[in-house]
C-alpha cells in the first residue's frame, strides 16, 4: 500500500494508522517513507507492506492500493500498481479515470458535508481502504482514538470519517484481497522505528543523560527522548551545536552518567574532535551516527551508507574504539544497549551507525526484552588513597572513581598524561600510555569475532552486506536456498576470523548502499579476498528487493 | 583550609612573572576561605598557558579541547549539581574559538563559575593576535599591526543575559580572591573576566596597574545592569575591576529537577521497565 500526497498532508500518520491496525489484526508489517526537506507542499509518500504470516524485511517495487491524497500522487504510481490493484483518490483529483483500477470517489464532498477541515481526507481515505480490506471496525476505532488521544473531539471525527470512508471501501471490494482476519497469537507485536528501538537500548542500557543538536534523520531520537524524559528521570538536551553536544555528553560521562548524543554525518564531523578527546580522556561515549547521503549537507531527507570508512577512522592519532551498525530495529535496540555497555566496560568511544531508512523505516518486532546492565568499570563508593585515574592494568581499563568520590581526584587529561592524569611528554610514559590504551583491544576484538557477524540460511554462494540494506537482501532471497546472507555488525573492530569462517570456499558479493564499496574495501583490507561482484547503490534510496534480485539473476545466482 | 591542600606540587612551568601565578594563588585562597575540600571542586581548563592550572590545582579536573571548557563543564554540572565546577579558559580559548559557547552558557545560566586568562595574545602559540588584543598592536600574526577592533568580553556577557559578570586583575591577588569567592557563591554562571599580563609577549602590567580602579570603591550598584553596562564601555582610559552585574535567575539544573534526584550521574544502572515508553508502538 502507498500513500502520497504533498507534505503536510498527513501522509505518515496515514501509513502508521494502516501499518498499526494491520499490526493490530495480527499481521507483519513494515513502512517506510521518503520525503524531500521542506515543510509544506512537494511531494512525499510512505510505503505499508503486511502479510498475515511471513515477516516482512522490505519494500517492493509492485503496489496493491495507493492513496492518493493529490493529484499528481493519482498518477504517479500507477505504472507500479499490480493487477489487482486499486487507486483510491479523490473525484478531483482522478476523473475522468481512463484506467478502471483509479476509483474516484467524492471524498472531499464528504468532507464538506460533514464539516470536517480539508486535512481529515487522510482519514477518509484510509477509512475506505479498510473497507476494502474487511478490517475489524473495532480495531480501526482503536487505533484512530489513541493516534488522536490528546483530542477526543478531532478523536471522534476522526472516527467518524473512518467509518464513513468504510462504508465507501466496502462497496470496493470485489473479492481481490482476501477479508482480514484478527490473527490472535497472544503475542504483543510492537511496529517500531530504527531510531526509537536504538534510543529504548540506550536507556535500557542506562543512559540517563542525553545531548543532541537536530539533525535529520537523527532528530526523531532528540523528540522521542524528550518526550518520555520525565517518565525516565533522565536529561535531554539540546545545546546550540554538535560541538557542544558532543563536549556536554563527555562531560556528563566523566561525572558519572551514561550519555550519548545522535546526529548524522554533517553533525559527526563537527564532533569529530571531541571524539579522540573521548578516546584520550577514555571517557565512555555512545554517539549514534544516522547516515545520509553526504558530502556536506548533501540530501538530507534520504538514505545512504556512505559514512563506514569515516567513523571507523575519525579523529587525528591512533586509538580503540569500537563501531556497530544494527541492520534492523530489534538489532537497533540490542546494539543500542550493547554500545552502552561496550563504552563503560572498555571506557572507549563507540558508535552506532545507523541510517535513514533503518531510523524512520518501522519493523514489526516481537516484545524488546528487559536486559541487565552491568556496572561497567567505575568504582562507588570510598576510593583509597593514591587514586590514579589512568592506572596501567593489564587489560587496559583503570578503574573509573567519579568526581565527588572521598578520597579520590579525578584528572581526566585530553592531553597526554601520566598515570594520574599529569601531563606529560615523557617518551616512555607516551608509549605506556598509548599501549595501556590499545590493551583493551583483544577483549574487544574477541567480542566482535563472537557477535560481529550473523548469517541467514546456509546456501553455497554467499551474499555480504551490513546495517539496513540486510533488510532488502534478505527479501531479495527469501525463496533462494542456495544463498547463504552473512551480516557484518561489528565493523571495528573487524570480525576478520568470523567472517572468514563463514565465507570460507564460498564465492561472495557485497550489497551496500554506497557507491566504492566500503565494506568490500575493508574485506579486502582484512581478509585478502576479493569479492565476486559488488552492487552498490547511491542515489539516496535504499535498495528495493528487484534491483538485488536482478543482479543475482545476472550472475546467474538464481 | 591550608593553601598546601589544594597543591599539586608540581611546579608551574610558566614564565617568570606571568600573571597565571595570581589566578592560581587567588583560586586557591578561594577555595580555602570557602572550606571547600578538593573532592566536590572539578576545574575545568581549555588549552593554552592558562590550561596548565588543572596540573597544579589538587582537585578534581578535566584538562579539555581548545574552547570547549563551557559545554563541558555544563554536562558536568548537569549530571551532578552537587559539585563545585569552576571554568578556566583563556582569552584566545574562550573568545576565539569557543565564543559560540558563551552566550549561551550565559543565558541558560548553568550554575559554575567561568574564569577567562584574558592576556589579550595567543602565549603558548608564541604570540599571535586575540580576539581581545587591542588595535594596531604587532604580534607574530600581525607584524603590520592588528587590524580588528577588539572585543569587549564584559558588555558581551551582560548582553547574553549572564546573572554575574565582573572583571578582575592577576596583579591584585587579594581583589581577585573576594571576585572568585563571590563568583563560587553566585547560584548561576559566573563570569569573570580576568586582566593576567603575559610577561613574554605582551605585556602589559604597567599599564593596567596604572589604569585599573575598583567599581565597589567608586560606588557602582552592582544591581543596575544599565550602569553595568556604562561601567563595560567606559572609554576614558581607566579599567573598572570587581563585579559589573549580580542578579538572581533560575539556573539550567532546575529546569531538570526530575532527573536530580538522584542526579545523572550518582545512577547505578540497573534494568529499566520500558512498557510505559514500548504504549505508543502498539
Amino acid at each position: 500500500m502507498l500513500v502520497a500526497g504533498p507534505a503536510g498532508a498527513g501522509v505518515f500518520a496515514t501509513s502508521l494508522i494502516i501499518g498499526k491496525t494491520l499490526l493490530r489484526h495480527g499481521h507483519y508489517v513494515f513502512v517506510t517513507n521518503e520525503y524531500p526537506s521542506l515543510i509544506r507542499g512537494g511531494h512525499q509518500w510512505a510505503l505499508v507492506r503486511s502479510s498475515p504470516d511471513e515477516y516482512i524485511y522490505s519494500h517492493r517495487r509492485i503496489i496493491d492500493i495507493i492513496i492518493a491524497l493529490d493529484r499528481s500522487s493519482a498518477f504517479a504510481y500507477v505504472g507500479r500498481l499490480s493487477e489487482r490493484g486499486i487507486v483510491i483518490c479523490d473525484e478531483a483529483d482522478c476523473a475522468p479515470a481512463q484506467d478502471p483500477r483509479v476509483k474516484p470517489l467524492p471524498l472531499r464532498r464528504i468532507l464538506k458535508e460533514l464539516g470536517a477541515p480539508p486535512v481529515a481526507l487522510n482519514t477518509l481515505a484510509s477509512g475506505v481502504v479498510f473497507g476494502i480490506l474487511g478490517a475489524s471496525r473495532e480495531i480501526v476505532g482503536s487505533v484512530i482514538r489513541d493516534q488522536f488521544a490528546a483530542r477526543e473531539d478531532l478523536a471522534r471525527l476522526n472516527v467518524s470519517l473512518a467509518e464513513k470512508g468504510y462504508e465507501l471501501g466496502v462497496g470496493l471490494n470485489t473479492g481481490a484481497f482476501p477479508s482480514l482476519e484478527i490473527l490472535g497469537n497472544g503475542e504483543e507485536r510492537l511496529l517500531i522505528d530504527g531510531n526509537s528501538a536504538v534510543a529504548l537500548g540506550a536507556l535500557a542500557g542506562g543512559m540517563s543523560f542525553f545531548v543532541a543538536y537536530p539533525m535529520t534523520p537523527a532528530s526523531p531520537i532528540l523528540h522521542f527522548l524528550a518526550e518520555i524524559q520525565r517518565d525516565y528521570n533522565i536529561v535531554v538536551f539540546q545545546p546550540e551545536s554538535e560541538i557542544a553536544a558532543i563536549n556536554m555528553a563527555i562531560g556528563a560521562a566523566y561525572a558519572g552518567a551514561r550519555s550519548m548524543v545522535a546526529t548524522s554525518g554533517g553533525g559527526f564531523s563537527l564532533m569529530v574532535e571531541a571524539l579522540g578527546q573521548a578516546a584520550m580522556t577514555e571517557t565512555p561515549l555512545v554517539v549514534v551516527e544516522v547516515q545520509r547521503p553526504g558530502p556536506s549537507t548533501g540530501l538530507p531527507t534520504h538514505t545512504a551508507q556512505g559514512d563506514l570508512r569515516f567513523v571507523i577512522h575519525a579523529s587525528q592519532g591512533e586509538f580503540p574504539r569500537a563501531v556497530l551498525a544494527p541492520g534492523d530495529p530489534y538489532e537497533a535496540y540490542l546494539l543500542g544497549f550493547k554500545a552502552m555497555e561496550v563504552a563503560w566496560a572498555f571506557q572507549i568511544p563507540v558508535i552506532l551507525l545507523s541510517d535513514k531508512f533503518l531510523g524512520e523505516s518501522y519493523w514489526t518486532v516481537q516484545q524488546l526484552p528487559q536486559m541487565t546492565p552491568s556496572a561497567g568499570s567505575v568504582v562507588r563508593g570510598e576510593v583509597g588513597g593514591g587514586y590514579a585515574r589512568y592506572r596501567i592494568t593489564e587489560d587496559g581499563v583503570s578503574p573509573m572513581a567519579l568526581p565527588g568520590t572521598r578520597g579520590a581526584l579525578v584528572y581526566a587529561n585530553t592531553s597526554e598524561h601520566d598515570e594520574y592524569g599529569q601531563g606529560s611528554i615523557d617518551p616512555s610514559v607516551v608509549k605506556a600510555m598509548q599501549e595501556k590504551r590499545f590493551r583493551k583491544l583483544p577483549k574487544l576484538r574477541a567480542i566482535a569475532e563472537t557477535e560481529g557477524v550473523k548469517t541467514y540460511g546456509e546456501g553455497d554462494r554467499a551474499v555480504v552486506t551490513w546495517g539496513s540494506t540486510k533488510m532488502p537482501v534478505l527479501e531479495a532471497v527469501k525463496n533462494v536456498s542456495s544463498v547463504k546472507v552473512v551480516q557484518v555488525l561489528w565493523l571495528e573492530p573487524f570480525p576478520v576470523d568470523r567472517l572468514r569462517g563463514e565465507l570460507r570456499g564460498r564465492p561472495f558479493i557485497v550489497v551496500e548502499n554506497n557507491m566504492t564499496g566500503q565494506l568490500v574495501s575493508l574485506i579486502r583490507e582484512k581478509l585478502l579476498v576479493e569479492p565476486e561482484g559488488f552492487l552498490g547503490k547511491y542515489d539516496g534510496r535504499q535498495f528495493e528487493a528487484e534491483e538485488i534480485e536482478d543482479f543475482l539473476r545476472k550472475k546467474g545466482w538464481v | 583550609m591550608s593553601l598546601e591542600l589544594y597543591d599539586t606540587g608540581k611546579r608551574p612551568v610558566w614564565c617568570p612573572g606571568c600573571g597565571n601565578y595570581g589566578i592560581l594563588l587567588a583560586l586557591r585562597k578561594a577555595l580555602a576561605e570557602l572550606k571547600l575540600s578538593p573532592e566536590e571542586v572539578v576545574i575545568v581548563t581549555g588549552i593554552g598557558c592558562h590550561g596548565r592550572i588543572s596540573d597544579y590545582m589538587r582537585t578534581n579536573a578535566f584538562h579539555t579541547i581548545h574552547g570547549r571548557v563551557l559545554p563541558l563543564a555544563t554536562g558536568i554540572k548537569l549530571a551532578n549539581p552537587k559539585l563545585t565546577v569552576i571554568g578556566h579558559a583563556g582569552d584566545g580559548d574562550a573568545y576565539a574559538i569557543g565564543l559560540g559557547h558563551l552566550p549561551h552558557a550565559a543565558r541558560r545560566n548553568v550554575d559554575m563559575t567561568y574564569i577567562v586568562h584574558n592576556n589579550m595574545v595567543f602565549g603558548l602559540t608564541t604570540g599571535q593576535v586575540t580576539p581581545t588584543t587591542p588595535r594596531g598592536v604587532k604580534t607574530r600574526s600581525t607584524p603590520f599591526g592588528n587590524p580588528e577592533q577588539p572585543l569587549n568580553p564584559v558588555l558581551l556577557a551582560l548582553a547574553s543575559g549572564a546573572t554575574f559578570v565582573a572583571r578582575g586583575f592577576s596583579g591584585d591577588v587579594e581583589h581577585l580572591k573576594e571576585v572568585i569567592k563571590a563568583g563560587i557563591l553566585h547560584k548561576g554562571f559566573a563570569f569573570i573576566d580576568v586582566l593576567q599580563p603575559c610577561v613574554t609577549f605582551f605585556n602589559t602590567y604597567q599599564v593596567i596597574r596604572e589604569r585599573v580602579f575598583k567599581l565597589e570603591e567608586a560606588g557602582h550598584d552592582p544591581s543596575d545592569l544599565e550602569s553595568a553596562m556604562k561601567m563595560a564601555m567606559l572609554s576614558d582610559g581607566r579599567i573598572p575591576i570587581g563585579v559589573f552585574y549580580r542578579t538572581q535567575a533560575p539556573t539550567l539544573e532546575e529546569a531538570f529537577s526530575h532527573a536530580m534526584n538522584p542526579p545523572p550521574a550518582a545512577r547505578v544502572p540497573s534494568p529499566v521497565d520500558l512498557s510505559r515508553a514500548l504504549r505508543r508502538f502498539r
